[in-house]
């Protein structure tokens, strides 16, 4: 979906891809390294000792990173941002944002969302990641926040629900654009999909699987 | 707000300086927008708006978003300043200023408008004297406290031509004249506006002009008093403060700040590490009550005859050890 190119990281026509969910970078940077970003040798870095491939994304170290996400509700407004420069400018840009579910409880967010649906930025795609888990427990049991949809929608922006584990739909979802609304697509997900030990799992928000975890993990993933 | 009373017959806008520099600018690099928070009126951006509405991306009464919509539009290859009362902005989107902007290092322009205790009746919650100390804080993110509206000017050229991200703290009031006509401000560079041997008076923004009038006074009682405009207060003029330390050995900070944390602790990091000398930081020591901003410059001794007094205090002692 996203036009790219690798090789010039700021082409000033690209589209923008923004993590949001700082936390998960490890999933940032295979994807750019599989893009060929920077070589996939340096993932065994992640995290090491003076490593750029940082815990958090750090645009200053790894080509590719739009802006430094990790304190959550950041990558909205930044987003906008990106938009809106996209806007006056008459750039033909889009920008992608990835959200957190557990997130959208910072405040900024919706300062964020506000000003997206009062500037109509249709270039703008929000996906949050629908997992319905955060860090220490549910999103119901720890600030619920249904009704998602209807939030997003009272916000001004056009609101598309998928199955987040479905390519067909995601595609979709990202392709057809409102041409004066943002998007937000709210994609549901299951947290460690794939591997029956650690979907659902709260306990898997942020651990590092063992080796014979591992191993049960990528058995399970290519069946 | 309250008019400030100052001795010297003519003060000039720094706001006005401000908002014509940056028109200026805008017409020169089509990179220029401006980042606002409901502050149209109060950061002064009318003008501007006339020329270039859509240059003035208004976000609304909501800084965390103004902040991080602002390294979004320097993202996407614009030269964003962001024109906001300077304890909302600080304050209320120091985290965006963190992570956004200075970590992220985009060239975003954070320009804290009405600093200090410019809205004085209007009491703690709008002063921003916390605002050096939490800016200092952030990696090197630069903080700059142009003392007149020649070096408001020169200071926002520097950000233009540097791509750095930048705090400029824009003083309300006005201030009299006290920077050279044409001089370029220089990042980690001072102003050594008066010389003098016996004491130095380190000072910064709304603070510059009072010092110079303190050196007259201390000049008429005998003491040469050297005058340092330190608008670059991070980084520090190293060279300038060590210089002062021996050649002086007495240096008084003055700043329309909290006495922590700001130009008074940078200027004693450096001077109890490298050549101590005895020192006075004049600011404002807590909350301050609520007051016209001629009664608070009094009432903390911010005033030439206040610092005068430091001054000859700071050398009295020094003579009794």
């Amino acid at each position: 979906v996203l036009r790219i190119n690798p090789a010039q990281p700021q082409w000033p026509e690209r589209d923008r891809f923004i993590l949001s969910k700082g936390h998960c970078a490890a999933a940032l940077y295979s994807m750019l390294a599989a893009c060929g970003f920077f070589s996939p040798d340096r993932l065994a870095h992640f995290v090491a000792d003076l490593s750029p491939l940082n815990g958090h994304p750090n645009r200053r170290k790894i080509p590719g990173v739009e802006t430094n996400t990790g304190p959550l509700g950041h990558g909205l407004p930044v987003a906008v941002g990106c938009a809106t420069a996209a806007q006056i400018t008459h750039k033909e840009w889009r920008t992608f944002v990835v959200l957190g579910d557990g997130e959208l409880q910072e405040g900024s967010n919706w300062e964020a969302a506000m000003c997206a649906a009062h500037r109509g930025l249709g270039s703008l795609t929000a996906v949050v990641d629908r997992n319905r888990l955060q860090q220490g427990a549910s999103t119901a049991e720890t600030n619920e926040l249904e009704p998602l949809a209807d939030k997003w929608r009272a916000f001004g922006w056009d609101v598309l629900m998928v199955n987040g584990h479905s390519h067909a739909e995601l595609i979709q979802a990202l392709t057809m654009l409102h041409p004066e609304r943002p998007r937000v697509v709210i994609a549901n997900t299951i947290k460690g999909k794939g591997a029956s030990f650690m979907e659902n799992g709260v306990e898997w928000h942020h651990k590092v699987p063992s080796d014979a975890q591992y191993e049960a993990a990528l058995k399970e993933l290519d069946q | 707000m309250s008019k400030v009373e100052n001795s010297s017959p003519s003060t000039f806008d720094c706001r006005q300086a401000f908002v014509e520099e940056l028109i200026a600018l805008a017409r020169e690099d089509s990179r220029i927008v401006a980042v606002c928070n409901d502050s149209v009126g109060s950061s002064n951006l009318l003008a501007f708006k006339k020329e270039f509405p859509d240059r003035l991306i208004n976000v609304g009464i909501a800084e965390q978003n103004m902040v991080g919509v602002a390294a979004g539009l320097a993202n996407g290859g614009l030269l964003p300043f962001v024109c906001a009362a300077s304890p909302f902005l600080t304050g209320r989107a120091l985290e965006q200023i963190k992570a956004d902007v200075a970590y992220s290092n985009f060239p975003v322009a954070l320009c804290g408008m009405s600093p200090g205790m410019a809205y004085g009746e209007l009491g703690p919650t709008h002063h921003s004297i916390e605002d050096l100390a939490w800016i200092r804080a952030i990696g090197s993110l630069p903080v700059i406290v142009p003392a007149d509206p020649i070096e408001t000017r020169s200071a926002m050229r520097w950000f233009v031509a540097s791509g750095s991200p930048a705090f400029i703290r824009v003083s309300r009031y006005k201030v009299p004249a006290v920077m050279p006509e044409g001089q370029a401000f220089e990042l980690g560079k001072s102003i050594t506006l008066r010389d003098g041997n016996d004491v130095t008076l380190m000072a910064i923004g709304t603070m510059v002009s009072r010092a110079l009038e303190a050196a007259e006074q201390l000049a008429a009682q005998g003491l040469s008093a050297r005058v340092i405009n330190a608008s670059s207060v991070k980084p520090l003029d190293a060279d300038a403060v060590l210089r002062a330390a021996r050649e002086t050995g007495a240096i008084v900070t003055v700043e329309e700040a909290i006495i922590y944390g700001g130009l008074g602790g940078a200027v004693a990091e450096l001077v109890v590490q490298h050549h101590p000398v005895p020192m006075r930081i004049m600011g404002v020591p807590d909350f301050a009550p609520t007051g016209s901003t001629t009664f608070l410059f009094k009432h903390f001794g911010l005033t030439a005859e206040g610092i005068a007094q430091q001054a000859r205090s700071l050398l009295n002692a020094r003579k009794e050890h």
